[in-house]
């Protein structure tokens, strides 16, 4: 193998690791405070998990990019900066592009700076490896955020106001279970998805040995 | 896992403390310098907005108006609010429609919901003494239930030619008089939140009307000034 397929083959699996085996939210268990409290609708949701992503790609970046210009004993100072600037241009150009998300998420936008993926990711990853490979983390992770975010919000709102980005599904008769738009709606549904999830994984780990008698039978 | 690597620290080659320091004002510089540049890039647009949903408020709770004048209260008179810089109080909004004749005030005013504060606007006719109108600004009521009092499309409506004097109570049993209005199921804290801060908002600005009749025009006079 030639050093640019090592390469590529890396970058891949650093990128598709964040999806699905190590997705932050469904295997990490990270950044649980924006998961329960701004999916309490698609689109809201969606929204945080842009904001988080741009925050998370750009500081992974740069924080790659200067890894050897900081020295480690101001190391998570100087990243809290980084992360900080992000999360308020993030801010300002919600505020200014789409005002009525950024009324819904109102304080959980600032608070993206304590997200603790984030953080994690820089001191685990981003200072540590060259920019190509934490930015193929950073997006893969990114992504893996954003698609646990729209996972909660999406049946959250279906349940809960019986939407999907405001277009009604049910009609008139459907009773929403106002519930899960509520708090303790998002800590059920974010239970029963975890719950899907290790089901999903543990089915996957078991497989081998349940296909295997009825491969060697067919052959 | 390739997350892991040992860092050993080599003794004598640690980075002195002028490093330190200069690696961080370094990078609180250069935040400094874009998050300078993202406000001000940011700030127009933002304010646009705001003054944008606030102007088509107006136009929601004060019936026929398209244009609107913005008024604060100072030494005891009415004050053009472009006269008054830097002005932060309470603001009062006059508006009018195509032919520039006054159609009512409206006036905002804001408190504590059931979840944070809530800001509404609503509007005033002078010569009815009724309430016109009421808009939510501002709310971060439940949803499901809180959210009723601007999603709930009847509930709002009674506010529209609703009394003011004696101030307006919120019912359990169903409303009968023009000075009242029903308690929201599940969220009678919400309703009895809005009505409230709308009877402090009439008890400040009502007494600092002027009679009807005598509205500021929509095009100011030469002293800027309103009686």
């Amino acid at each position: 193998m030639t050093d640019h397929a090592v390469d590529s083959s890396r970058l891949y699996d650093e990128f598709v690791k964040g999806i699905w085996k190590e997705n932050p939210v469904f295997v990490q268990v990270l950044g649980m405070c924006p998961m329960l409290a701004v999916t309490n609708s698609a689109v809201n949701a969606l929204a945080m998990g842009l904001a988080t992503a741009f925050v998370l790609i750009g500081s992974s970046v740069l924080v790659s990019l200067f890894r050897r210009l900081i020295p480690r004993q101001v190391r998570i100072s100087t990243y809290i900066i980084i992360i900080a600037t992000f999360v308020t241009v993030a801010d300002f150009t919600l505020e200014a592009v789409v005002p009525t998300v950024h009324r819904e998420l109102g304080a959980f936008i600032s608070l993206i700076v304590v997200n603790c993926l984030i953080l994690g990711r820089q001191e685990a990853f981003a200072s540590r490896n060259p920019i190509h490979v934490a930015l193929a983390d950073a997006v893969g992770m990114a992504i893996g955020f954003a698609f646990a975010l729209f996972c909660l919000g999406a049946t959250r709102e279906i349940l809960g106001s019986g939407s999907l980005f405001g277009v009604s599904l049910f009609g008139e008769n459907f009773e929403p279970w106002v519930i899960m738009v509520l708090p303790p709606g998002g800590f059920l549904m974010l239970g029963f998805i975890l719950l899907f999830f290790n089901w999903v994984q543990q089915r996957r780990t078991l497989r081998p040995s349940r296909v295997s008698p009825a491969t060697r039978e067919a052959a | 896992m390739t997350d892991v690597e040992l860092t050993v620290s080599v003794p004598g080659r640690e980075p002195g403390s002028i490093r330190l320091v200069a690696t961080l004002v370094v990078t609180a510089m250069l935040s400094g310098i874009v998050l300078a540049g993202a406000f001000q890039v940011t700030k127009p647009v933002i304010e646009a907005n705001r003054m944008r949903e606030l102007r088509a408020g107006v136009f929601t709770v004060v019936p026929g108006a398209t244009r609107v004048r913005t008024f604060t209260w100072r030494d005891g008179r009415l004050v053009d609010a472009e006269d008054d810089d830097g002005a932060s109080g309470p603001v009062l909004y006059a508006g009018y429609d195509d032919d520039s004749s006054f159609r009512g005030w409206a006036m905002v005013g804001e408190g504590a919901g059931f979840q944070d504060t809530i800001r509404v606007l609503h509007g005033f006719d002078p010569t009815q003494w009724r309430v016109t109108g009421m808009h939510i600004l501002l709310s971060r009521e439940t949803p499901g239930l809180g959210d009723k009092i601007f999603k709930d499309a009847d509930w709002v409506a009674s506010f529209d030619a609703l009394a003011v004097e004696p101030p307006i109570t919120v019912v359990r049993d169903g409303r009968d008089e023009a000075h009242e209005v029903d308690a929201i199921t599940g969220a009678t804290i919400s309703s009895q939140a809005v009505v409230k801060i709308i009877n402090e908002a009439n008890a400040a600005w009502l007494p600092r009307l002027p009679p009807p009749g005598a509205e500021p025009a929509l095009e100011r006079d030469a002293s800027g000034d309103t009686p």
